[in-house]
């Protein structure tokens, strides 16, 4: 009996202890990366820094964006670890971000991170417009393979395209966002107004364009590469074109939410999300990533992706996003309505 | 003769003669008052807070900012230049200019005619008032320090708006066409459905009741099927019918399924058993009399039709017309799967909010949504009380006699009806257990692995039982006891004719405004509820709330049938009321409680307007999983959800069946002589 009491306490001051060696720090991160890659993401991370702890909040770019700033005067997230730059640079204007460099910051491509300093976030990844062409059903149509984005506007493919409403989706607004770069303001929406012509319908979601062409609803499709990369995996009679004159795309990026109670390991998990280690996991997924030289080409990405991505202008994205939107809407939208 | 009046008038008035409140009568209005409590939290204060969001506007405010500007060497004179009077001399910027979204931005170099990025010159820029927010860049400045910028610097300054309220955004809304479009969209969409809808729907109720034809039993179990499945199963049905792919499209001769044909075919599927329901009701009861005396009047046949039968369904068909146009112009799930670019409401105000992130023209389309959807309400509401009794005591009920040739054609006419009810159902599941339509045809169950796509995976499914559940629980407790309290108390008429009222509001507020009413109210961290935002708690009450006037309005019928006698004799035995309801009255009503459980939970799985801006990652559920799917391209995997949203369905109306009847037989039993 005596020999039970004693077992009972020394079990019970072991758990004392492991909890108190262990110690654990407890970050809240928030987040748009796909579901089934957060585990191997936390785990990564842990084999470093057993001590600090992440919980989760994941949900789309959108709600992600809008979730954080509807708590902008009383932010739950330490960290955001996967978020659209574009997303973060709203946040950063509304003064939502502690810039802080993280250890190694210096090594990543100067694309990838904000131009100020100290930097109020770091790229992670990019994911980069493409155009999806299902060659199946081109054929039955008679099209010939576009190679740029003015091909598209060809009156061959007139009903044969379709993509995402820039209003709804990220995808779509990078889309917008780079045509009016390309082609400057005006150059741009006279290359939209064409493009309208030939467009079938504009979708909600910026996946849905690809995996549309990859069922032979719609031969092309404007989507990511990314997308079009696991449609074709996944057997579909995909050729993913990237136009000559450049592509959009926006990355992933990381940062720590201002006023966080957990700055040291805050700090912590944004130095790891730099390191070699971390640009590695992300190429699982993603074919380009902040780290130069890391990248290993992903299967079936089209290999001359880096080259075609424009420099593009995430400020000039940010600030003129409402005004582009809606430019776009008094213009495309209602598409079927009878003229 | 005047002198007994007088006498009357000149008495003192007696003590007001007040009955003494019994404890039961406390208990019972204190109940009154809770329930109604709740109805106000989860449904009037809402609503405020949506509406009073609609009236929150953002705009630019000039005067919170003072500028300098330096001369060519970038030395400044001190002159503090006022924004306001800069654009009155320049006329920069107009009135409409001002009015913005929580996102906009104004470059501020248009008040500078002589601007170029290239000048030596210099400015200076600062926030005059607290509160007041520019940019540089993406850099926030908020507080009051003067900052000194070179010109190509200064080209970066973005002024912010400020809260203010006003009818900015209604003006806005109604001065864009394309969101002003939907108005007349939804209003043509929601009146031709409707017209087909009543029209097939009648002759379908007139073909069960009113002729000889076999298998009527297997059709009314056919006509209630899509009440069992989400209202964008059709749509995902009609894509693998009519779309690009689709298996049937040379019936549409080259016109696209994506818009209004698909809104309406797909609308007549989901709201054909409502419609069927109503003129069923209307068209089984009738007075046999009237026809034999148009036969021995020489009537035609189609005379007496016209003359006997459609006057006596009038209110059956008005009521139906009334509650389809406001369901397809609520319903925001089909829409979405098969409108293509023909936007409608109930889409926008999705559009708007998860899309745009832009709440308040939400508030504002949500507020436009609500003005048909009451007015549809409150005119059925106006015809139904013009209703009186047709069937009298002395009424024969009418028996229909066989008819040859008529018998087979309505026979041929409710085929094609189940055919098409059948074969929507069909097609989606073929859609979700083939592999990769149209290129591998073979069969696999890929589809049902939802735990690999976006939209919950299998929990979204077991979350969206436990939401069945406990919707039909705790709502049929809530709403039948609520109905019992207004129905069997003594006076208090007031509070309870107030009571008769909140409880039909529920009817006419479409499931998308009560969800967006939601965020408002219960996402303000102000808010004490605050805590149940992204719970299930969460989605529980919506759900309940939003389904429950037909829930109030069952129970209200079956407990008229119980004479107040009972509360009379309980009271004179001296029994608490309390005791009267859980021994007598309930056992009594089961069949109405078992009916309210399977509606409330029915509905719970397969709405998805009420739930779509509720759920987190956490309570995702089947629904939504179909929409989200759908909307990620995943449209196979979308459809083997949808049919295992039938699927449980059909199972939960069979287990409700068996209960019923075993409960019958149980607690009915005084009911047979």
């Amino acid at each position: 009996m005596k020999r039970k009491v004693s077992t009972l306490t020394s079990l019970v001051a072991g758990a004392l202890l492991a909890t108190s060696v262990a110690a654990e720090t407890e970050l809240t991160v928030y987040t748009a990366v796909e579901a089934e890659d957060l585990a191997r993401y936390a785990a990564t991370f842990n084999e470093a820094n057993p001590d600090i702890k992440i919980n989760w909040v994941r949900d789309s770019t959108g709600i992600i964006t809008a979730k954080l700033l509807a708590e902008r005067d009383n932010p739950q997230a330490d960290v955001v670890w996967g978020l659209a730059a574009t997303s973060l640079l709203l946040l950063k204007s509304e003064g939502m971000l502690e810039a802080y460099a993280p250890m190694g910051v210096e090594k990543l491509d100067a694309k990838f991170v904000d131009g100020d300093n100290p930097p109020a976030w770091v790229g992670m990844d990019a994911w980069v417009a493409s155009v999806c062409y299902n060659t199946v059903e081109a054929e039955k149509a008679g099209l010939t393979p576009p190679t740029s984005w003015q091909d598209l506007t060809d009156p061959q493919y007139a009903g044969h395209v379709i993509m995402p409403n820039p209003n709804s989706s990220g995808t779509g607004f990078l889309d917008v966002s780079s045509w009016l770069q390309i082609f400057g303001k005006d150059g741009g929406w006279e290359y939209m107004d064409a493009l309208h012509n030939n467009i079938a319908r504009y979708t909600h979601s910026g996946s849905k364009p690809c995996k549309l062409a990859a069922a032979g609803e719609i031969p092309i499709g404007i989507s990511f590469a990314f997308r079009g990369a696991k449609s074709k995996a996944a057997g579909a009679p995909l050729e993913i074109i990237v136009p000559s004159e450049g592509v959009g795309w926006d990355m992933e990026a990381t940062a720590i939410v201002a006023g966080t109670a957990n700055l040291e390991a805050a700090q912590k998990l944004v130095d790891f999300t730099v390191t070699l280690g971390a640009n590695e996991m992300y190429n699982t997924g993603y074919a380009v990533v902040a780290y130069p030289g890391v990248a290993k080409p992903v299967e079936h990405f089209p290999t001359n992706l880096l080259d075609k991505m424009i420099d593009n202008d995430f400020e000039f994205a940010a600030n003129n996003r409402a005004e582009i939107l809606k430019e776009w809407q008094s213009r495309y939208d209602g598409k079927s309505d009878p003229k | 003769m005047s002198t007994p009046s007088t006498n009357i008038t000149s008495m003192p008035p007696g003590p007001v003669i007040k009955s003494k409140l019994s404890r039961d009568d406390i208990v019972m209005r204190g109940g009154m008052v809770v329930i109604a409590l709740y109805l106000i939290v989860t449904l009037a204060f809402p609503l405020y807070a949506m509406l009073s969001k609609s009236f929150s506007t953002y705009r630019f405010e000039l005067s919170q900012y003072e500028m300098q500007v330096s001369d060519q060497d970038g030395v400044f004179d001190g002159t503090v230049l006022n924004p306001v009077d800069l654009n009155a001399a320049t006329g920069a910027f107009e009135d409409a200019d001002f009015s913005a979204g929580s996102d906009s931005r104004l470059a501020v170099t248009k008040l500078f005619p002589d601007f170029s990025f290239r000048s030596p010159v210099m400015y200076q820029i600062r926030n005059a008032q607290p509160g007041g927010r520019f940019l540089v860049g993406s850099t926030l400045h908020d507080d009051m320090e003067w900052l000194t910028l070179d010109s190509n610097s200064f080209r970066r300054v973005q002024l912010r708006p400020v809260k203010s309220t006003g009818v900015d955004n209604f003006v806005n809304y109604f001065s864009t066409p394309a969101l002003f479009n939907s108005v007349k969209n939804s209003l043509v969409i929601a009146v031709i459905s409707t017209v087909v809808t009543v029209t097939l729907a009648f002759w379908f109720a007139y073909a069960l009741n009113r002729s000889c034809m076999r298998f009527k039993g297997v059709f009314r179990l056919i006509a209630m099927a899509p009440i069992l499945v989400p209202s964008l199963l059709p749509g995902i049905a009609l894509v693998y019918l009519f779309g690009n792919q689709g298996m049937l499209k040379e019936l549409l001769f080259g016109a696209s399924i994506y818009g209004p044909i698909g809104i309406v075919i797909g609308s007549v599927f989901f709201t054909f058993p409502h419609a069927f329901l109503i003129i069923s009701t209307a068209l089984a009861i009738s007075d046999a009399r009237l026809y034999e005396a148009a036969v021995s009047l020489r009537a035609s046949p189609w005379r007496t039709f016209w003359t006997v039968t459609i006057p006596s369904a009038r209110y059956g068909l008005i009521s139906a017309g009334f509650v389809v146009f406001n369901l397809v112009i609520t319903d925001f799930g089909l829409p979405k799967v098969i409108g293509g670019q023909f936007n409608m409401l109930a889409v926008d105000i999705y559009k708007q909010v998860i899309g745009q992130q832009n709440f308040e023209m939400g508030a504002v389309v949500s507020v436009v949504l609500i003005v048909p959807a009451i007015f549809a309400f409150a005119l059925d509401r106006y015809v139904q009380s013009k209703q009186v009794a047709t069937l009298s005591a002395r009424s024969v009920p009418f028996q229909p006699s066989p008819n040859a040739k008529m018998d087979r054609i309505f026979l041929i006419y409710s085929s094609l009806i189940g055919l098409f009810i059948v074969g929507i159902l069909a097609v989606c599941q073929f859609a979700a257990l083939v592999k990769f339509w149209p290129y591998d045809l073979s069969l696999s169950l890929n589809n049902y692995q939802f735990d690999k796509m976006d939209g919950g995976g299998w929990n979204s499914y077991y979350n969206s039982i436990k939401l069945g559940l406990l919707t039909a629980v705790i709502g049929t407790s809530v709403i039948f006891f609520g109905a019992y309290l207004v129905e069997k108390s003594n006076g208090f008429r007031v509070g309870r004719s107030l009571f008769q009222m909140i409880a039909m509001l529920p009817m006419a507020i479409p499931g998308m405004v009560l969800g967006l009413a939601y965020i408002f109210f219960f996402n303000n961290p102000a808010n004490p509820l605050n805590v149940i935002y992204g719970t299930m708690a969460i989605l529980v009450i919506s759900a309940v709330t939003h389904f429950y006037t037909v829930s109030h309005l069952t129970a209200v019928t079956a407990l008229k049938q119980m004479d107040r006698e009972f509360e009379s004799v309980s009271a004179s035995l001296k029994q608490p009321t309390m005791k009267l309801f859980t021994r007598v009255t309930v056992p009594v009503c089961l069949p109405a409680v078992l009916d309210i459980s399977i509606y409330l939970f029915v509905n719970a799985l397969t709405t998805v307007s009420a739930v779509v801006f509720l759920y987190s990652p956490k309570t995702s559920l089947a629904s939504i999983a179909v929409l989200n799917m759908d909307d990620a391209g995943d449209i196979a995997p979308a459809a083997a959800m949808g049919m295992m949203i039938f699927y449980t369905n059909a199972g939960a109306r069979i287990i409700h069946l068996i209960l019923s009847k075993g409960v019958l037989r149980r607690t009915q039993a005084w009911r047979a002589r």
